[in-house]
């Protein structure tokens, strides 16, 4: 049974404009200009009950605005969602039981005061008795590796206990279901391996559903054998960060440290050459010629070592933003194929 | 877990924990309850210029309404308007709506916490007083303490709830904490904290009678400086303008923080 259900889902938000100046306030005072922004374009996916999902996109992609509608916190401007077989927007007591959210840049936590006082409230509020709110207390503090933290003020902590205890309020409930925004904001980096490792262990131990978004590529390569693309509000990709990889890279690269080195010109016919440092060099070469190519650049030259991969994700995905910010154009849905953009270039 | 149980939990849990947060602030609740002198400077004013007397208040009369006026101002205070209003802004209010609990209980357990708060300063001040001038303090009999305490507990009810229904423009305008300045104008004037509304000119004193300010501050003071315990018909007219006020603020207050918060998830929270 499908936990998260979304078909052809939008949102817009009517922004005013204001000039620069003067000139431009006055206007703005006695003449108001208008405009819609399309935040989220008739976007449809699934999920399933314990599916750890990761949802990618670049600043102002539309990402945030999804969370907010699923957890119910905004109203679709139109299409069908469904959260646990809630309405989300009706924000309805037992769809609220089942549902976390917590914003890597917003904190729920009395700032003032240790993080157990907001527990004990948590727990109240959610119905949950003491000696239970103890237990779990007690098990998401171990999985979280936080301890005489939790009965310190909140603002004495550093920013990763702080995300930990945010964290461990924020699935007292034991939701079902967790939207997690940019949960590794600003940690380094080993706050950020801990909460991964966490979020992963949640969602093994309690089959939790999680719909994450993050900036940084480790949560998602490390937690999420699905990823949702999404750029200017619309999706891009449903499926794996491997199959997003082959779409948006049809090259792969090819590093090679040879024995004497050769002039630039002589790798023209093999690939598109990124790098040629003495008897370093790097080329790109389409997937479906790579066998052919290897084997020819073998014959050729004298290689001491060779290494064959697919470009890291985080280039393969800026380098599209950035494409599309120049004016290429994207598939218009998941399942379409992506401008292969100059990568692709043959020799 | 039975429903009666899980709400007595609530509010102890966020009673409790609000407290302590008020505790950390309490160098400054100490300055708050300062500035909340104004009736004690009018006391100052009045016994001065001789106007109780020509007005018909006794020395005594006089130095008991403002002193109990100042005590009312101290638990009638409400600030939810700057605090929800700043939550809007950083969207600390988001994590909130997002919990099976109304918003609003918990800023009226941090107003009751504050509350709490004042009182050993109170005392310390109340201390102060019977030190330096006795004859200005007074022991209100069993009547005049309970019914006083209902009236300054209802008082801030009808004061918080009036604050509500102003809080709910945060919903629409990011700076709705300045209608609440203006508000202060005639909560100053026509409640009785410069001046008792007996002392005012007929035409005036009707006039604040049938607005909910002068049940704020003038009748829980009377109450509990003795003056009106004994007029039994004036103390049921009191509780039931109160309640009044209270069942006709009710219905706009809802009906304006549903479309609040409908606005809020249509702009975008």
């Amino acid at each position: 049974m499908t936990i998260i259900q979304v078909r052809e889902l939008s949102r817009t938000f009517r922004v005013s404009e204001k000039r620069p100046g003067l000139a431009g306030t006055l206007r703005h005072l006695l003449q108001r200009r208008h405009r819609t922004v399309v935040a989220v374009d008739r976007i449809s996916f699934s999920i399933e009950p314990g599916e750890i999902v990761g949802f990618l996109g670049p600043n102002g992609a539309g990402k945030t605005t999804t969370l907010k509608m699923l957890t119910g916190l905004i109203h679709p401007s139109a299409g069908e969602l469904q959260v646990a077989g809630y309405q989300p927007w009706r924000r309805q007591a037992r769809f609220l039981q089942q549902i976390t959210l917590v914003m890597g840049n917003r904190q729920q936590l009395l700032w003032d005061l240790p993080a157990l006082d907001s527990f004990r409230v948590n727990a109240a509020v959610y119905g949950i008795d003491d000696q239970e709110a103890a237990r779990r207390i007690g098990e998401l503090a171990e999985m979280l590796e936080l301890g005489e933290e939790l009965r310190r003020p909140l603002r004495k902590l550093s920013l990763g206990q702080r995300m930990k205890a945010e964290l461990l309020a924020a699935l007292l409930h034991r939701p079902a279901v967790l939207f997690l925004d940019e949960p590794t904001l600003g940690l380094d980096v080993n706050a950020q391996v801990r909460v991964r490792d966490f979020l992963a262990e949640y969602n093994r131990r309690h089959g939790a559903t999680v719909l994450l978004t993050s900036h940084y590529m480790g949560d998602i390569t490390a937690l999420c054998p699905r990823v949702l693309l999404i750029h200017q509000g619309r999706l891009f990709h449903d499926g794996s960060l491997a199959d997003l990889s082959q779409r948006l890279a049809p090259c792969r690269q090819v590093r090679l440290e040879l024995a004497e080195s050769a002039p630039a010109s002589a790798f023209a016919a093999y690939g598109q050459l990124e790098e040629h440092a003495g008897h370093q060099v790097r080329l790109l070469v389409p997937r479906e010629r790579l066998t052919e190519r290897v084997a020819a650049l073998l014959e050729r030259f004298a290689v001491v070592d060779l290494e064959v991969s697919d470009p890291p994700i985080e280039e393969l995905i800026g380098g599209l933003f950035r494409r599309v910010g120049a004016g290429d154009g994207l598939g218009d849905a998941a399942g379409h194929t992506a401008d292969p953009g100059p990568a692709a270039a043959e020799p | 877990m039975n429903p009666a149980r899980r709400c007595w939990r609530i509010a102890g849990a966020l009673l409790g924990s609000q407290y302590a947060l008020m505790l950390e602030y309490r160098a400054e609740i100490a300055l708050w309850i300062l500035s909340g002198a104004l009736p004690l400077i009018m006391l100052g004013v009045w016994s001065g210029s001789g106007a109780g007397a020509a007005a018909g208040f006794s020395a005594t009369q006089l130095s008991r309404y403002f002193l109990a006026a100042f005590l009312v101002r101290q638990f009638t205070v409400v600030w939810l308007i700057h605090a929800f209003e700043e939550d809007v802004l950083q969207g600390r209010l988001s994590p909130f709506l997002l919990q099976p609990l109304p918003p609003l209980w918990r800023y009226l357990a941090a107003h009751l916490a504050e509350q709490a708060t004042r009182l050993p300063f109170l005392a310390l001040l109340l201390g102060l007083v019977a030190l330096l001038r006795p004859q200005l303090l007074w022991l209100p009999s069993a009547s005049a303490l309970l019914l006083g305490l209902l009236a300054i507990g209802a008082a801030f009810l009808l004061r918080f709830l009036l604050q509500v229904l102003i809080t709910t423009l945060c919903f629409w305008s990011e700076r709705a904490a300045a209608l609440d300045r203006l508000l202060m104008i005639p909560y100053l004037f026509l409640s009785g904290l410069v001046a008792p509304l007996d002392t005012f000119p007929p035409a005036l004193r009707r006039l604040a009678w049938l607005t909910p300010f002068p049940w704020m501050v003038d009748f829980p003071a009377r109450l509990l400086a003795g003056d009106a315990v004994g007029d039994t018909m004036a103390v049921a007219r009191g509780f039931a303008a109160l309640l009044a006020w209270m069942l006709l603020l009710l219905p706009p207050t809802r009906w304006l923080w549903r479309a609040g918060l409908r606005r809020y998830g249509a702009m975008g929270a």
